[in-house]
């Protein structure tokens, strides 16, 4: 598995015996697996398994995407599928190819390891019989009875280890090549285990949190939530999370950049415990807030708008802040109500919210700048059973219109409801009562997400990266020096090529002139 | 941020400075193809001329790297941050980058002769720049509001620089072995080989090539544990499979695999080239069609 040595360590390569009894097939798999072509063919055939989750939708990453997809290609999609084509990166397939690449690495950098532990430990090789063939090759004349020694200590000096005989040197330096290659390996093994066991035992949640609502760290506060297999709930931490106020700054001064957003700020109210004092912090994209047990992220935010309906006899049957979902740059948002208290009939409304109303010119509204310059909420409504009664779980931001009647909005007959001024109410159709604007607010859309083992991926994927360095950087030199009848004889060599090497045992020969003065 | 302010008239200075670096880079190149040819021509006397004609091109190159350099700091103070965010900013500067580490490599004699390449590649990537990414100076995204764009786009920017470098000497280190260029009698074939002779020995190229691929393969290596750790602040996880993500990952595989095979029997020289060709191709497609037609959240391009 190096990526740049020889290695010293069998690859297999060599069997080639035809006959092999069991242990000997088992150990020619072996040698196959380990072998630096193997490592290579799967490395080549991971970078090509991981195409299709960038064409694809994915379900850990864009899991509306592959709703998307099955709605619009009923047929293959479900042929896809089965290919676990959706999960490209969890698929048998995908997760088989690298866990044979880390085997083939395990077996590579065991003997490896042990192989350089024993140069680590041991002295430098024996100098070769002849040093004809060495890619750098020297010889002095020298009368120096000392010159041996002169040469050895110039090899010390340049952070070598020598080993001086009286007939020549050995010496040999960047060991630490082979310490970061290993290292690099070993690490890589770190981060996958670490990321596997951060999987386990990770949890990631999502609430969105209305100005002047609070968030309790337990799983009923949370809207979603996605625990690793190892999670218990238990371990949430009870701290609470008080949105008291959100900012949304957007760019006015800049002509080419007006309604461009320069900063979202979630103001916050934060206990780490039940018990606790209330702390201030804030919150913005990129600077999470990091509390006990948890890292809280923004990851949205838009407008909610209080709204109170009441029946026709004035009793209420929904009042409170209704999330609106942002359509566009400039916040044209979405929201549903779906009025099931409703008397005498359910009704549910599917609403517009322009913080900047304007009028296209084709009549319709749209919004022109994303802070609330001139907000309005449009309504259209549905009468009919909504079919929150029958326990089939439904989206709580789309509203199934099919077999409901429209009676305002759209091509009912009646005009879409407005409201324009906050505190305005007006009539619903149908005797169904009335709506009240009573406010508006902001909400933040957070995550809350929690990994033990982040420090360790972190940790691992800093010495995978020093160890490649020293891998690829650090030259693993060996000198050997000869005495002749005549003077010295000087070779040197290198695990790969290296323009270095004249120019070392040039400096070693003028070293040994420097002295004869 | 709260408040920033824009310079758009220093912006259309910028994009001048731009279009005289590209018009540089035109006479640039062609004194390179110029010299080129002079030097791969018979006679000794008319290759004796090709010298003062490289002097001169590269003349015109430094200048048309300090016009470039100068347009895309321009371009910075006009947005009044780094000029990488999007990918007209992020062509400019990492063009700027591959043509600097280029004349910061001159003193490498062999490298000399790839100038062809490197200034033609320039000229390209601005002509795209300004004809097809160009957008007008825009604040940044909260998004993007880190120290992080600072830290692991300049090093994605220099990766790319030093696999640009190494996939042009791997080009010509291709050429130079290909056996039919050798023996056929073509009259094309007989001139690519002249020009060719030009170029340092095969085995020179495969060690340069490899030499820019290792720095680029450890800056990519940075590239992608800063994006992971970037991501952890931004999206709340340090990897999640994003389109971007998975092509930095292919990508750096794909150059481990080049690593690989560069000490692996039977996939040294030639083979190990073309991983290195494959590489870059990824990089160029991770940086092009990724960018304006992949699903993601690294949408940057501010292209509509």
């Amino acid at each position: 598995m190096s990526s740049s040595l020889q290695s010293n360590v069998s690859h297999g390569d060599e069997i080639r015996s035809p006959k092999l009894g069991f242990g000997g097939w088992m150990r020619w798999i072996w040698s196959q697996i380990t072998s630096m072509r193997t490592a290579l063919l799967l490395l080549l055939l991971l970078a090509v398994a991981a195409i299709p989750g960038s064409i694809l939708p994915q379900r850990s990453a864009d899991p509306n995407g592959v709703t998307t997809y099955f709605q619009n290609n009923p047929q293959s999609a479900p042929i896809l599928d089965k290919f676990q084509l959706f999960d490209v990166y969890t698929s048998s397939w995908f997760s088989s190819i690298y866990l044979l690449l880390f085997i083939s690495l395990v077996g590579c950098v065991i003997p490896r390891i042990r192989h350089h532990w024993d140069a680590l430990v041991s002295e430098p090789i024996d100098i070769p019989r002849s040093l004809a063939r060495f890619p750098a090759k020297k010889t002095v004349s020298s009368r120096k009875a000392d010159a041996l020694e002169l040469v050895g200590s110039t090899l010390k000096r340049k952070r070598f280890r020598v080993k001086l005989t009286p007939t020549g040197i050995s010496a040999e330096k960047g060991y630490l090549r082979e310490t970061g290659n290993l290292l690099f390996h070993v690490s890589l093994l770190g981060v996958l285990v670490s990321v596997a066991v951060g999987g386990a035992t990770s949890f990631s949640g999502q609430r969105v949190l209305v100005e002047g609502d609070t968030f309790v760290n337990n799983l009923a506060g949370y809207d979603s939530f996605s625990p690793g297999a190892w999670f218990k709930s238990e371990s949430l931490v009870p701290f609470s999370v008080k949105l008291d106020r959100f900012q949304a700054i957007f760019d006015l001064k800049n002509t080419t950049n007006v309604g461009t957003p320069l900063d979202f700020r979630a103001y916050v109210s934060v206990k780490n415990s039940a018990n606790a004092v209330s702390k201030n912090s804030l919150i913005r994209v990129n600077y999470p807030l990091e509390v006990p047990g948890a890292n809280i992220y923004l990851t949205g935010n838009g407008y909610a708008p209080v709204l109170t309906f009441k029946d026709a006899d004035g009793n209420v049957s929904f009042s409170g802040p209704v999330i609106y979902m942002p359509q566009d740059n400039n916040y044209t948002s979405l929201g549903v109500i779906k009025n099931a208290d409703a008397k005498p009939a359910q009704y549910g409304v599917l609403s517009f919210f322009y913080p900047t109303a304007a009028k296209l010119t084709t009549g319709a509204l749209t919004s022109s700048y994303p802070a609330p310059v001139n907000p309005l909420v449009s309504m259209n409504v549905y009468v009919g059973n909504l079919g929150l009664d029958s326990g089939i779980p439904s989206n709580a931001f789309q509203l199934a219109v099919h077999g409901l009647k429209q009676v305002a909005g759209g091509k009912s007959g009646t005009k879409a409801l407005v409201l324009d001024t906050i505190g305005q109410t007006i009539a619903l159709p149908n005797g169904l009562g009335t709506v009240t604007w009573d406010g508006l607010k902001r909400y933040a859309s957070l995550d809350i997400d929690y990994n033990p083992a982040q420090g360790w991926v972190f940790g691992f994927a800093l010495a995978a990266f020093l160890g490649l360095a020293a891998s690829l950087l650090i030259p693993r030199r060996r000198v050997f020096v000869k005495k002749t009848e005549t003077g010295l004889e000087l070779a040197a060599m290198a695990k790969n090529d290296d323009p270095k090497l004249d120019s070392i045992l040039e400096s070693l020969t003028e070293s040994l002139k420097v002295k004869k003065k | 941020m709260t408040s920033v302010v824009l310079n758009p008239i220093l912006d259309g200075y910028a994009l001048y400075a731009i279009y005289g670096a590209m018009a540089l880079y035109t006479v640039a190149f062609l004194l390179f193809v110029w010299h080129l040819s002079r030097l791969s021509a018979k006679g000794k006397k008319i290759q004796a001329t090709a010298l003062p004609i490289q002097r001169a091109a590269l003349g015109i190159l430094i200048a048309a790297a300090a016009i470039h350099g100068a347009g895309a700091v321009m371009r910075g103070i006009a947005a009044s941050r780094v000029p990488w965010a999007n990918m007209y900013e992020f062509s400019i500067s990492g063009s700027f980058m591959i043509v600097a580490i280029f004349l910061c490599a001159w003193f490498v004699r062999e490298i000399r002769v790839i100038a062809v390449l490197v200034s033609g590649f320039a000229l390209l990537v601005l002509g795209a720049a300004t004809t097809v990414f160009y957008v007008k100076v825009k604040t940044l995204m909260p998004a993007l509001q880190s120290y992080w764009l600072v830290i692991h786009v300049t090093v994605a920017v220099l990766a790319t620089a030093f696999f640009n470098i190494a996939a042009a000497l791997a080009v010509a280190y291709i050429l130079r072995s290909w056996g039919w260029l050798g023996k056929s009698k073509l009259p094309i074939a007989q001139l690519a080989k002249r020009v060719l002779s030009v170029f340092p020995e095969t085995k020179k190229l495969e060690l340069l090539s490899y030499r820019f691929n290792i720095i680029g393969f450890i800056l990519w290596t940075f590239t992608l544990a800063a994006g992971a750790i970037w991501a952890e602040r931004a999206w709340h996880r340090f990897w999640g499979w994003d389109t971007k993500e998975v092509w930095t990952f292919i990508i750096w595989v794909i150059y481990a695999g080049y690593l690989h095979a560069t000490s692996t029997r039977g996939w040294t020289g030639v083979r190990a080239a073309w991983l290195s060709l494959v590489g870059f191709a990824a990089i160029m497609f991770n940086f092009t069609i990724v960018n304006l037609f992949f699903k993601g959240l690294h949408v940057y391009s501010g292209l509509k």
